[in-house]
């Protein structure tokens, strides 16, 4: 099966990757960052989609973890890392072992 | 803990033994599957982290570079610029399966990957050139990312499943059955005394 990618942001940081051949699907918000997922969840394997987007939708963006598609990767966008990413990973860590092997902090 | 609602006799001990023996068996199964599951999301999980730490370091470069570029063009238009892409890229999606759990398996396929930009020299900065050279070499990376995530998720969903399956038979399941096996035998075993001490009080009569 041969799949597509997508990438969804804000601002036009992300035509970078236009180049690559991801598809590029600009969005001011939240609301229609959520549309535009809704929308392309099924022809786009692959969606890539920026850290200020996601928190928003992190309830949303759970119901995609019961497929193995489409995967939806955060990525940070231009303003840099806000440690979202490390946050997700940290929470999934803390359900499936209960303790913190990685990261060490706190 | 409560005993099942049964009625205390040898057929219903001899199926609940035979139900307490599965539910051991497959105790032992899944707290063994919980173990493997745990081995390799440890595995996993070292591994999204390190490629997290380099994507998002490398994606900060890129997009720096590629703000820097828009701002030192005039009349930048990224639109225009980008319209073409100079590559198509094809992600090859496959399922595989961790412990039972579906995991998607995604491999670029770099062929069509044209070396060139897609605009003119004329009309852009030298550093878009790098940040698009960057973003595409970036792109299997992010997308690796992408699916060791996913895996991490889905398998931490799959051991926290497991791990509730686990604690069920453990803590409920079986001492249930245990404690209503054991009623019966001590209700069977009153019968059969009682009715030896109703003989024997017949026959000192007689």
């Amino acid at each position: 099966m041969t799949g597509k990618t997508a990438i969804v942001g804000s601002g036009d940081g992300i035509t970078v990757f236009k180049v690559s051949g991801v598809a590029t699907f600009p969005v001011s918000d939240e609301k229609k960052a959520r549309e535009i997922l809704r929308k392309i969840a099924k022809e786009y394997q692959v969606i890539f989609l920026t850290e200020e987007l996601a928190k928003p939708l992190t309830e949303f963006l759970k119901r995609f973890d019961e497929e193995p598609y489409p995967v939806i990767l955060t990525i940070p966008s231009g303003e840099g890392e806000s440690g979202y990413g490390m946050q997700m990973l940290k929470n999934a860590m803390e359900r499936a072992l209960g303790v913190d092997i990685l990261f060490h902090n706190d | 803990m409560a005993r099942l609602n049964v009625n205390p006799t040898r057929m219903e001990l001899k199926k609940l033994k035979a139900r307490l023996s599965t539910a051991v068996r497959g105790h032992k199964l899944l707290k063994d599957k919980s173990d493997e599951m745990v081995r390799r999301f440890t595995v996993v999980l070292r591994e999204a982290k390190r490629l997290r730490e380099e994507v998002e370091k490398e994606l900060g470069e890129v997009l720096k570079q590629f703000y820097i570029a828009r701002s030192v063009t005039p009349a930048f238009e990224a639109e225009t610029a980008f319209a073409l892409p100079t590559a198509s890229v094809e992600a090859n999606c496959e399922i595989q399966s961790v412990m039972g759990v579906e995991v998607p398996k995604i491999t670029l396929s770099t062929e069509k990957r044209a070396v060139g930009l897609p605009y003119a020299f004329s009309e852009i900065t030298g550093e878009a050139d790098y940040s698009v050279q960057k973003a595409s070499d970036l792109l299997p990376k992010m997308v690796e990312l992408a699916q060791t995530e996913k895996t991490v998720r889905m398998l931490a969903e799959e051991i926290e499943r497991n791990k509730r399956r686990v604690n069920a038979l453990e803590y409920v399941m079986i001492p249930q059955l245990e404690e209503t096996i054991k009623y019966i035998k001590d209700k069977l075993d009153e019968n059969e005394r009682a009715s030896i001490v109703r003989l024997m009080k017949v026959k000192s009569k007689a």
